[in-house]
């Protein structure tokens, strides 16, 4: 992980056929060690996170013997299960209006040539790319100067539909991409109309990139920190920014908990939206 | 031509902006004072301030829900009311800040009529300056600021300032140190340090405390004002600025831990309970504060969060260990000092903080 | 009539996205320029005024996106040197363990990241994991490395090497490794072969790896304050504290911003500029 390591990477590409030098010999080995330190880095604090839920000491960074009395104390605590019911109302909205909004804006893009396309395109991926805090911020300041609407989960879903509608359209444009579109053509001269063509052919081919969009769409809602920062209003409080408190203001183990939850959760979620894409390449 | 619908798009959506911005289709009723119970109670509080079963006991007793947020810094409390945070029903300022808000005309008037628990408040803590006759606010908890520190890892108890600001006194604890990330008591108590009053506008006694407190920063490990309790609690820091109450919680997890009211003198504070002028929840927000006004509530709050109550009525069923201890009582002889509202050079020192922490 | 019919398709599919994107996303950026041109106090004041960009020139700010700049650039520097042998390792391992290898490198980015800075504090504040592992191993001397800007430099790493990994993979595994051998053939030594084919051929790669990486680390807000102990101001903070601590100043947060998506443009300019050049 020094100079040193990045310049053996260029030993790589000696030929086989010709004698092996200290450096080649060396090389694989290197990058090897490299690997695993990182995986290592990867993994440690998820490993040390989970260690510790388990632990009964009530200081996080001690181990006091294994136990189970934070996951129970977790699922008491009414602020969390509060929390945890503003998250599921954000995410499925915000993955609800994503899903048929970027589906809809990506069958337009696979489909038809108009003029400002390119413009369109360019503002449909800024989403994705814009720092996360401007985009908090600029509509924190719209929603109170302009629209003077109250802050809250409206305020949250609307915040994350903006982000989510640019994710669902890409993953669904991908799926699209190798889409044969003289099946709908033939559909057509069989007499079926756009609807039926759509339900029929369209949507049962593309329907695993749908729901690996929507998929996507609701975990990035479930972990959102810094825009549901800003546009959050008393009370509508998500795990992530309940997290967030729990942490400024003093932890108590429950957090371990907590958080080995959310990560089981995750980690679940996009597993199977990537087996989902996979079916699509197999 | 592409140009074109650019040029048009943003025309349009700034025209709906403007028109938004002046007709304004979403804007919100004025408030309706009744005399009937809500059913949620919006409460905006410090970190680790309020017993979380008194949240519990008040909605079975009155079948109001308490959604309990949290702030850091009187500042950052006038900042989220300034910028359109209604929606809370009850906020906790300090004493000055309460004349700050009083003066924006962000507050309302309370109705003594409903907090009938006022009677159990000591008379000394009654129509304070900054709110004579208590029109907006009722007094909750005080306490005052110091050092709280390890025993068995500090080489020497911290008896003056001078053992938090002095660079050649702190190489022993260099990067075990907390300070209060808050402008007016970390900067105050710099200026104390220094032989300056904590509520100066003098500039070159603020540049002077700015220059103490660059010096200090290296050996700082962190400024926080919400979780010190816990880091002095698990060995984490070692010497920590901070106000009693977390202090003597710090205590109750490990009992090495020490406070300390520095000999020059100190801060102290009252926070109150008030409500904004834009809930729309007056009634029940009253109620709520009559009933943490309640002596034995007042008494349990203070049984967990160890800060000082005014409620007289309270003293009885606190327990005895709290009352006695070090945290609890005002010093002999040590200078406190309240923090004023000092109008538009008050932002001086959030100036001064900015460019401590921009170093 | 065919043609109006797919006019009116191709609108009413793209309308919800226009007006969802132009009303929460486009008018709100729009928002921040007008805010950034009024003069200040309660907390906007609708007077046209540019003095906010004077104060964004203050002195302080300066130095602060200096240090954002810098840690932005050294955290993409380091994701970089760690993450291209990485990804070179991976691209070369048989396809079921590559693709094993390439999830698990991503599977980070999945998890909150708010969790995930949580565990470091856990495992970096004094007298806890790290320590007392070195502790153990007869390192006397307490470490502490929470609170220091090494924590926040490990965090940043930490959030954004997935980042970098992705698309470096992507790039390398497209590699042809035949070239390399063509380059030795052609008498080429092994730094050679590196610099002239296989860092031109997975420069897009580097580049997107390396913009995505700066563009998040420029904005990050939460890492210096949780791993470094709020203690260094940076970039981030700033925009948040003009917005929502006092004393406001709405306009100086929105030139600020406007700051911040000028750098970040000027990266994505570069990002095709390179790209082109190398295509």
């Amino acid at each position: 992980m020094n100079e040193r390591s990045l310049s053996t990477t260029t030993r790589a590409t000696v030929p086989i056929h010709r004698r092996a030098t200290l450096w080649d010999r060396l090389l694989e080995p290197v990058l090897g060690v490299n690997a695993c330190f990182i995986y290592v880095f990867l993994y440690m604090p998820i490993v040390v996170l989970i260690a510790f839920s388990f632990s009964a000491s009530p200081f996080s960074a001690v181990w006091g013997g294994f136990s189970i009395d934070w996951y129970i104390q977790l699922f008491q605590d009414s602020e969390i299960a509060r929390a945890l019911r503003n998250t599921l109302i954000v995410a499925s909205f915000s993955m609800l209006f994503a899903t048929i909004i970027g589906t809809m804006t990506a069958l337009a893009l696979s489909k038809f040539q108009f003029r400002g396309r390119n413009a369109f395109e360019t503002t449909l991926n800024l989403p994705i790319v814009i720092p996360d805090i401007v985009q908090g911020i600029s509509l924190l300041m719209f929603l109170v100067l302009v629209v003077h609407l109250a802050l809250g989960l409206p305020t949250i879903i609307i915040a994350h539909t903006v982000f989510n509608i640019s994710y669902v359209a890409v993953i669904v444009r991908a799926r699209l991409h190798g889409f044969d579109r003289r099946l709908e053509e033939a559909a057509m001269d069989l007499g079926a109309t756009e609807w039926q063509t759509f339900w029929k052919i369209t949507f049962p081919l593309i329907w695993p990139g749908i729901l690996s969009g929507a998929l996507l769409a609701f975990t990035l809602s479930l972990d959102e920190f810094v825009v549901t920062f800003f546009v959050t209003g008393p009370g509508a409080t998500t795990l992530p920014i309940q997290v967030y408190s729990m942490v400024k203001r003093g932890v108590t183990p429950e957090i371990n908990a907590l958080a080995t939850l959310m990560l089981v959760a995750s980690i679940l979620l996009v597993t199977l939206s990537i087996l989902l894409q996979r079916r699509r390449s197999s | 031509m592409k140009k074109y619908a650019i040029v048009a798009g943003v025309v349009i959506v700034f025209g709906v902006a403007v028109w938004l911005m002046y007709v304004n289709p979403f804007s919100t009723s004025p408030r309706a004072v009744t005399p009937q119970l809500a059913k949620e109670l919006h409460l905006f509080i410090w970190s680790n301030y309020l017993d979380p079963t008194v949240k519990t006991d008040f909605e079975k007793e009155f079948g109001v829900k308490v959604i309990e947020d949290n702030f850091a810094s009187n500042e950052d409390l006038l900042a989220k009311l300034q910028a359109g945070g209604s929606g809370y029903d009850v906020i906790v300022p300090s004493d000055y800040m309460v004349q700050i808000m009083r003066k924006q005309n962000l507050l309302a008037p309370l109705d003594l009529k409903n907090i009938a628990n006022f009677k159990n408040i000591n008379q000394s803590f009654k129509n304070l300056d900054f709110d004579p006759g208590n029109q907006f606010s009722m007094p909750y908890m005080w306490g005052t600021t110091g050092i709280g520190y390890n025993k068995k890892k500090a080489s020497a108890p911290p008896t003056s300032w001078a053992d938090l600001f002095d660079p050649a006194k702190l190489e022993p604890y260099k990067g075990r140190i907390s300070m209060l990330d808050d402008a007016r008591e970390a900067i105050g108590a710099a200026l104390i340090y220094l032989g300056f009053s904590p509520n100066t506008t003098n500039e070159k006694e603020l540049e002077a405390a700015k220059q103490v407190l660059i010096k200090q920063k290296p050996f700082v490990a962190k400024y926080d004002s919400e979780s010190f309790r816990d880091s002095l609690a698990a060995n984490e820091v070692i010497l920590a600025h901070g106000w009693t109450g977390d202090i003597a919680a710090a205590k109750v997890a490990n009992p090495d831990i020490e406070f300390v009211i520095p000999k020059e003198g100190s801060l102290t504070f009252l926070d109150n309970l008030a409500i904004p002028k834009t809930s729309k929840n007056q009634y029940t927000a009253e109620v709520f504060i009559n009933y943490l006004l309640r002596p034995e509530i007042s008494a349990k709050i203070v049984n967990l969060r160890r800060y000082a109550s005014p409620n007289d009525a309270a003293k009885s069923l606190i327990q005895p260990e709290i009352l006695n201890s070090a945290t609890y009582s005002r010093p002999e002889g040590i200078k406190l000092y309240w923090l004023q509202d000092l109008g538009p050079a008050g932002d001086l020192y959030e100036k001064i903080w900015t460019e401590i922490k921009g170093q | 009539m065919e043609k109006q019919r797919e006019r009116g398709q191709l609108a009413l599919l793209l309308l919800p996205s226009t007006l969802w994107l132009g009303l929460f996303f486009l008018a709100p950026l729009g928002i921040i320029l007008v805010i950034s041109l009024v003069q200040r106090g309660g907390p906007v004041a609708w007077q046209l005024d540019g003095s906010a960009y004077v104060r964004l020139l203050d002195p302080l700010h300066l130095k602060i996106f200096l240090r954002s700049l810098t840690l932005a650039v050294l955290t993409t520097f380091v994701c970089l040197l760690v993450g291209y042998p990485l990804a070179y390792y991976i691209a070369q391992r048989p396809p079921r363990l590559r693709h094993l290898l390439h999830f698990f490198v991503l599977l980070p980015l999945w998890a909150n990241s708010l969790v995930l800075t949580y565990a470091w504090m856990v495992l970096l504040r004094p007298e806890g994991f790290f320590d007392s592992l070195l502790h153990a191993l007869g390192f006397a001397e307490p470490i502490s490395l929470l609170y220091t800007p090494t924590a926040v430099v490990i965090g940043l790493v930490y959030w954004y090497l997935p980042f970098m990994v992705y698309p470096l993979y992507g790039s390398i595994e497209k590699f042809d490794f035949t070239l390399i051998e063509a380059a030795h053939d052609l008498g080429a030594t092994r730094f050679q072969a590196f610099r002239k084919v296989l860092l031109p051929l997975t420069m897009p790669g580097v580049m997107a790896g390396s913009l995505l990486v700066f563009i998040s680390a420029l904005g990050t807000f939460v890492v210096p304050a949780l791993l470094g102990g709020d203690k260094t101001l940076m970039w981030g903070n700033l925009i948040q504290q003009r917005f929502l601590s006092t004393p406001q100043d709405w306009p100086l947060g929105a030139a600020l911003s406007l700051a911040m998506m000028l750098f970040m443009s000027v990266g994505i300019w570069f990002y095709f500029r390179v790209n082109r050049e190398s295509a």
